[in-house]
């Protein structure tokens, strides 16, 4: 009797020493990484006072997972695979699936979706661009995994044909980052390259200092334009062929004479606020300068070498500043949770403070060691603890609300609408069209569905924006829209006709609407409605089917990353 | 409540159901955000209303930066001065671009600021600012001048399907803090609403709603966060959209061909006439978009020979216009973009981005008319009165539309914060 007092006794006190500590051993997947993450997170919630959000469902975590690193949501099949597997390690299982061969293509077309953003924006106008030829390599340099120092290495230093034609030579669909970024208005000095890639390989913003001082960080006038330097001897030629439409464009080096005409020393000219006009040569943003030849590398007659490739230095700097790791570091935790450590993402200084300091640093150099593999970082931050949390909120954490301009403390998981693309590939997983919709040819019929959301602004900077925002016309396209209409049609082999000719009964066929669509079973209330309009479609189960179709994919839970 | 009638197991769809019957239904069926009576009672209300006189606000956004020393306060002679000719104006004393000649004729209804003075010189941050009278602050997402403005004056017209701020061809800012309610509307020039047609009888589409909101009610009631509720309002707001005969108000076309041709056979010009439809019908703020003034290179036969003929045609159709209808008292028209141009032509024959001394163009609601504001250098470098700022121009405008500069807002995080950002009334604009 004692002893089986004692015994409940400590339960209790076990309990106990549970609520008030939340101690529960957190599973890391034996990655130090995780666990680094981890406890670097937990210990700013005990000095936030917060309490973080139990464990999100299985199915939510599964439905999660695809999403982020694969761009849609899990098929029925792949959804109930994972549930029934009763294997400790199947989290970390299945991220090694979603990040192994089997998924390969997959995975390289949604990290193509989100770097074709990132690189070149969503507007189509810019004829120096060449949409397919980005993708065409982001996709090879995703299948691969290439190191992200290479990939930037890449992207920098391009040279080449922007499209894949038959009749030209040495494409390197790379170029396309810079290729739209030389010339604006008829002048090629290389502006927005400048400011592209300080903001995305460094997380730096330095296109306010082109033109002044920052009035709110350390950027001076002469950081933008001695930046800019490295970008001189590039230039992104138009070609045309018999029309007068631009084909294609080459992008190449050559020799800078500098604007005094003195190659040896080949400088540029900015001008100051009060009018006075400043010279520059290529310093990196650290202060490092390099040689101020003009000239490419080459040999003269007596076999001495002279020159410098500007842009091939800049990517070397590049690689050896802190500021590199830690802006993908920044940018991928900010993919997966939804908030990076800064907001935005690629605006790092004094002025912008990080959420988590250590993380960011520590995740930056951990990144680095392990020789700046994406897909190892991927997975450290899709096997961490507050990946894995439920979005619903708790007393204990609802004031943890990024919206409202605090710091985020990723005590629950934010909740987050699809981007445009992963709701477009999600729709083909739901309805099972995508194992034949998935060719070249989709690529084209999914970029003019993305093109209707596309707002420019006007600018040179080629600045856009998406009404793909959660505003009336998303709602509209979502109600009413020809990607609906065929996610929903009843027509012969389709989806919706495949299930509601099953044997099954209505119960399951409704089950699996729901499961293809929001990974869960309907709850009571659903089910009842849905009985509902079974029965006032008596005789017409498919229709009926139709409805609650079209009700689901318009319902927050679908349009949502929860 | 049931959606439908039953009979024998068979649903009978009510041929011509009204639409007051289908709203009540779906009212019913989402009533996902707003409280279902708020939501009928407006379906009620008498239609006349409509006419009632209601103010509204139509921003001219000038996307790319303005020169508007080329424009609105040129130098004839300066070295800064550039080629362009002033010209007399119907304002006593006013000159403005020879280049704006039907302009000229209006500018009795108008009145230039000519003594902005801000700093933000960057497209991204002088868009932000301009629009919501604060600078980018990566805390805080401040509402801009359509948001505010339609939050302000949506009471007056309850019985309004469309929503409150229109932009047409984008380029607006966002409703920040005060939540996607408040978010632009954004149609194209021609006043093309995409999906708009729900393609099932309104009575399927009851059902449909009503099984949606099943799903919905259940997620909100598991409280992940605010944009679960966010989706259902705006599906409430889309519902009512897709049945309102409002929707007339974007089909510049049902216009007289006379009327057209005030406005221009442009992009721009058919936006001005939208917003003058969309303000009649009781929109409280349109923002119609004109983009391409980012002329860093060859601006003097750009703007000569595209942007001025065409911005001249729209923004005299719409001030004229709206003056005819005796609308003006009522709406004010603002002409603004994110900043002005260097003084100094750069080697390109272009001019780069200035915020130091620039202009912007108000005029009708309670705005005094046909005078200049302000006095900028003679080589329009410097302004020499005092100077204004985004705030500053933003209480003026609020203040003309009669809305109280006592407002105040509550950020989400519980911060308040004062409308146009304690800006100061240009009290040269009041008589």
């Amino acid at each position: 009797m004692r002893g089986a007092l004692a015994g409940a006794m400590a339960v209790m006190l076990m309990a106990a020493g549970r609520m008030a500590f939340a101690a529960d051993p957190v599973d890391d997947f034996g990655i130090p990484h995780v666990r680094f993450i981890n406890d670097q997170i937990a210990s700013a919630w005990s000095e936030a006072g917060l309490t973080p959000a139990k464990e999100a469902t299985e199915s939510e975590w599964c439905r999660r997972v695809h999403l982020d690193l694969i761009g849609r949501i899990p098929s029925v099949d792949e959804l109930q695979a994972f549930v029934a597997d009763k294997s400790p390690t199947k989290k970390a299982d299945l991220v090694g699936r979603l990040l192994g061969d089997d998924y390969e293509d997959e995975y390289a077309r949604h990290w193509t979706d989100v770097w074709t953003t990132v690189l070149i924006g969503r507007d189509v106008t810019n004829e120096r661009v060449n949409r397919p030829g980005m993708r065409q390599y982001l996709r090879r340099a995703f299948s691969k995994n290439i190191p992200y120092d290479r990939f930037m290495e890449e992207l920098v230093t391009a040279t080449g044909a922007n499209a894949n034609r038959k009749d030209v030579d040495g494409f390197n669909g790379a170029t396309n980052f810079l290729s739209g970024k030389m010339e604006e208005m008829g002048v090629e000095n290389g502006v927005q390259a400048t400011a592209k890639t300080a903001q995305i390989f460094l997380g730096t913003q330095v296109q306010c200092t082109q033109c002044h001082n920052h009035p709110f960080n350390k950027g001076k006038q002469n950081q933008f334009w001695e930046l800019n330097a490295f970008f001189r001897q590039t230039r992104s030629l138009r070609r045309r062929d018999g029309t007068n439409d631009v084909q294609w464009v080459e992008l190449i080096d050559e020799d800078f004479a500098g604007e005094g005409r003195n190659p040896e020393e080949a400088e540029l000219y900015y001008e100051l606020r009060n009018g006075l006009m400043k010279v520059a040569y290529p310093v990196f943003i650290d202060g490092t300068e390099v040689s101020k030849s003009g000239y490419l590398p080459a040999t003269m007659a007596d076999g001495t070498a002279y020159g410098v490739n500007r842009r091939k230095e800049l990517a070397a700097l590049i690689k050896t500043s802190p500021l590199f790791p830690a802006a993908i570091v920044n940018r991928m935790w900010g993919h997966f949770l939804g908030y990076g450590f800064t907001k935005p993402v690629d605006d790092f200084g004094d002025h912008n403070p990080p959420s988590h300091p250590e993380l960011l640093d520590g995740l930056a150099s951990r990144f680095r060691e392990q020789s700046l593999d994406l897909k190892e970082l991927a997975r450290w931050i899709v096997l961490s603890q507050p990946y894995a949390l439920s979005s619903r909120m708790t007393k204990a954490n609802e004031r943890d609300d990024p919206s409202l301009g605090e710091k985020p403390k990723f005590s629950h998981f934010y909740l987050r609408q699809l981007q445009a693309e992963q709701l477009y590939e999600s729709l083909l997983t739901a309805t099972q069209a995508d194992k034949t919709a998935r060719s070249e040819d989709a690529a084209k019929k999914k970029d003019a569905w993305m093109s209707q959301f596309v707002i420019a602004f006007g600018t040179d900077e080629g600045d856009d924006a998406t009404t793909f925002n959660g505003s009336i016309p998303q709602a509209l396209m979502m109600f009413n829209g020809d990607m609906i209409k065929e996610a929903t049609s009843t027509g012969k082999g389709g989806f919706l006709d495949t299930v509601a000719s099953s044997p099954m009964p209505n119960k399951a066929k409704i089950e699996t609407l729901y499961l293809a669509a929001l990974a869960r079973k309907p709850a009571e209330s659903e089910v009842t409605a849905a009985n509902r309009m079974l029965a006032a479609r008596r005789g017409d189960a498919i229709g009926a089917l139709q409805d609650i179709w079209w009700a689901v994919l318009n319902s927050n839970e679908f349009i949502m990353n929860r | 409540m049931g959606v439908m009638s039953h009979e024998a197991g068979r649903i009978i769809v009510p041929g011509g159901m009204s639409r007051r019957h289908f709203l009540n239904h779906l009212a019913g069926a989402a009533a996902l955000a707003a409280p279902a009576t708020a939501f009928t009672n407006t379906i009620l209300a008498n239609a006349t209303d409509m006419r009632k006189r209601h103010k509204a606000a139509i921003l001219l956004w000038m996307g790319g930066g303005p020169s508007t020393m080329d424009i609105w306060d040129l130098k004839p002679g300066a070295a800064t001065g550039g080629p362009f000719k002033p010209i007399a104006t119907s304002a006593d004393g006013v000159q403005i671009c020879e280049h704006m000649p039907m302009m000229a004729q209006q500018m009795h209804h108008m009145a230039i600021v000519r003594s902005m003075s801000t700093r933000e010189a960057d497209h991204m941050r002088g868009r932000y600012y301009m629009h919501t009278g604060y600078v980018p602050n990566p805390n805080v997402e401040h509402p801009s001048y359509g948001a505010v403005i339609a939050h302000e004056l949506a009471d007056q017209v309850p019985q309004l399907d469309i929503p409150p701020f229109v932009s047409v061809g984008g380029g607006s800012v966002g409703p920040g803090f005060l939540g996607m309610t408040w978010a632009p509307f954004v149609v194209d020039s021609n006043g093309n609403v995409r999906n708009l047609d729900m393609g099932v009888d309104p009575a399927r589409m009851a059902q449909r709603m009503e099984m949606l909101a099943t799903i919905e009610k259940r997620f909100i009631s598991e409280r992940r966060g605010g944009s679960a509720e966010d989706h259902a309002r705006i599906l409430d707001k889309t519902v009512k959209l897709m049945t309102s005969p409002q929707m007339d108000a974007f089909k510049v076309m049902k216009e007289s061909q006379e009327v057209r041709d005030r406005y221009g056979n442009s992009g721009f010009g058919r936006g001005c006439l939208m917003a003058r439809r969309l303000v009649e019908a009781g929109v409280p703020f349109v923002e119609v978009d004109l983009g391409g003034w980012d002329n860093h290179a060859n601006i003097f036969p750009t703007l000569q020979n595209q942007k001025l003929p065409e911005l001249d045609k729209a923004m005299s159709g719409l001030v004229s216009d709206l003056a005819d209808r005796g609308m003006l008292d009522d709406t004010v028209v603002m002409w603004m973009g994110e900043f002005g141009r260097t003084p100094n032509i750069n080697g390109g024959a272009g001019r780069d981005h200035w915020a130091r001394s620039w202009s912007v163009v108000v005029g009708g609601g309670g705005f005094r008319r046909g005078v200049v504001v302000g006095e900028t250098s003679e080589d329009g470098k410097e302004v020499v009165s005092e100077a204004y700022s985004s705030q500053d121009l933003m209480a003026s405008v609020l203040r003309s539309l009669g809305i109280s500069l006592e407002t105040t807002f509550t950020a989400k995080n519980g911060r308040p914060m004062k409308i146009a950002n304690s800006g100061k009334v240009i009290k040269e604009l009041f008589a």
